[in-house]
């Protein structure tokens, strides 16, 4: 059949020209100035490669098919165009989770199917499917941890050894049907269920803090999933993609692990908090407090100012308002900088989105490494809504729990002033030596009124 | 496919990834985890496929579901990452003058 020759023919060459769409758009997404067009690029890769599919050979259910997308897609849109730049971890966990369940469902029909598949096939399908569930599962539980909706973090005894033995069973009950040993539809459901309640139990003992190491790990195992259940259909545009998402991801977890000087068996296997507990140490000297107007006059007829913004700044909504001081400040010839932890905020790069928001051009927003060293030559470092990212105890206490984690060097800067809600100690409940040090004064109030405060100081001074 | 031809496909795209993130700046690290999601929502396409062969009401079921999380992976991903990268913008396109001041 001619027809179904140049079908074939014609959604094969879509599906090499989406998969160069892709990584042409994830390589445009490397640069912020052609980031935004890279995006668009992938997009219509990915229209490319769902319009040709409806032409396959010997396709049914297509009102079903349509269907589903519509609604699907729906719903995302309106989700995706509401949701607050401060939630955006907990969204991207959420999507993620439902690509991965997705390529758990293609394992499921292809496995309810049966057929004659070949070993390989039958493997490949049984561990996406294994992989897919997981994520699928386990990125539930991430988005309702950072949504708010799982307050605690729930553990007992045995339970690694609990999870391992889910796995296990996990692994007989998929490698019988593997194995054309038994694929009945009762084993092929439990092997499911199984994989489930292992995404379930893995990620509910994991704290909040560690979610977005979390996130990205399972934004990889999706991506692999897909390539193993692009194998599967025979789909090269799904191996592919699958791919490229499921190394790149890696990569992005392995960074964010090592940026918060925690091991990826670390975060997955012991729970924050279990090694430090209540040994906080004990800080010498005392918090010394200074007013507004103050900061107003030291940041005003400084040389270099640089602003060290945390999650409590985006929290307080205060970032609009640090925007305008730092235009005042660079108005008045004071060289304003933003200093950026990799693990600010939710996830990596999250607070450059914030501050983005805020409309802070890119080009003062310096990371760690370039601007660690510029901090001696700072006359103000103003540390908003930050606590652990800028605590010394990380650099000398080898008893603290976040001893070894790289810090921006506020405290070397000549002075340091904290923007704080009141005095206590942060998110991980360890003590902050910073606040304690000769050079810092802490301006106590909410993060939006201080900043408030300090602009209309800045401005008094004409 | 054979099963060598799809190892070597795997093991090029697996390097691709690896290289093409490994040049990123940490400040575009969140849209590009939301961009790498948004491309694994090609599993829409294997989603729709697995729909379009499936003839018990069980696959069926199933089938529905996958498409209809499939499109929202594509769609949602799609979504948030263009409204982040829509916000980044250097200072020269933004306040054009200013930062010349010091």
């Amino acid at each position: 059949m001619p027809d179904f020759i140049s079908a074939g023919a014609l959604i094969q060459g879509s599906y090499l020209l989406t998969a160069i769409l892709f990584i042409m758009g994830l390589k445009r997404m490397s640069s912020p100035v052609t980031a935004r067009s890279g995006i668009v690029w992938a997009g219509a890769g990915m229209l490319l490669a769902v319009l040709v599919t409806f032409l396959y050979p010997d396709m049914t259910n297509y009102p079903l098919i349509i269907a589903a997308i519509v609604v699907g897609s729906l719903l995302a849109w309106w989700s995706g165009k509401r949701v607050a730049m401060t939630d955006m971890p907990q969204m991207i966990a959420l999507y993620n989770g439902m690509g991965g369940g997705a390529a758990a469902a293609i394992a499921a029909v292809e496995l309810y199917k049966g057929g004659e598949h070949g070993l390989v096939t039958m493997v490949l399908a049984v561990v996406g499917g294994l992989i897919g569930a997981v994520s699928f599962s386990g990125s539930a539980i991430a988005f309702g941890k950072l949504q708010g909706l799982i307050k605690r973090s729930y553990r007992f005894g045995g339970q690694q050894v609990f999870n391992l033995l889910l796995l296990v069973g996990a692994l007989v009950l998929g490698g019988m049907v593997a194995l054309h040993f038994n694929a009945s539809t009762a084993v092929i459901t439990g092997f499911f269920a199984v994989a489930l309640l292992l995404g379930l139990t893995m990620t509910l003992p994991i704290g909040g803090a560690d979610m977005p190491v979390v996130i990205s790990l399972y934004n990889a195992l999706t991506g692999l999933a897909v390539a193993f259940e692009g194998f599967v259909l025979g789909n090269a545009a799904m191996i592919i993609a699958g791919t490229v998402v499921g190394s790149a991801g890696t990569l992005l977890t392995q960074l964010m692990a090592k940026a918060m000087n925690r091991s990826l068996g670390n975060v997955l296997f012991a729970g924050f908090g279990d090694t430090g507990g209540a040994a906080s140490g004990e800080v010498a000297g005392s918090m010394k407090p200074i007013d507004a107007a103050d900061v107003g006059v030291m940041m005003a007829f400084a040389s270099k100012v640089i602003i060290v913004p945390g999650y409590g700044m985006a929290v307080a909504q205060a970032q609009h308002k640090v925007w305008e001081l730092t235009q005042l400040l660079i108005d008045r010839g004071v060289t304003v900088k933003f200093a950026i932890h990799p693990v600010a905020g939710r996830m990596p790069g999250h607070m450059n989105v914030l501050l983005a928001e805020a409309g802070v051009p890119y080009d003062l927003i310096a990371d760690l490494d370039e601007i660690n060293a510029e901090f001696e030559t700072a006359d103000v470092a103003l540390v908003i809504g930050a606590n652990d990212v800028v605590n010394p105890v990380a650099r000398n206490d080898k008893s603290s729990p976040i001893y070894g984690m790289p810090i921006l060097n506020a405290d070397k800067a000549k002075n340091c002033i904290v923007v704080k809600r009141g005095q206590g100690a942060g998110f991980s409940g360890i003590e902050n030596a910073l606040f304690y040090l000769d050079n810092t004064r802490m301006l106590y109030g909410d993060g939006q009124k201080a900043v408030a405060e300090l602009i209309g100081a800045v401005k008094a001074i004409g | 496919m054979t099963g060598i031809v799809a190892l070597y496909i795997f093991m090029l795209a697996a390097f691709t990834g690896y290289e093409v993130i490994a040049r990123v700046p940490v400040i575009l690290h969140t849209p590009l985890m939301s961009g790498s999601n948004f491309v694994h929502g090609i599993v829409l396409v294997g989603a729709m496929v697995a729909l379009g062969a499936a003839v018990t009401p069980l696959e069926k079921a199933i089938g529905f579901v996958g498409v209809l999380l499939a499109a929202g992976n594509a769609v949602g991903g799609y979504v948030v990452t263009e409204r982040m990268l829509e916000m980044f913008k250097s200072s020269g396109a933004k306040r054009s003058g200013s930062k010349g001041a010091h």
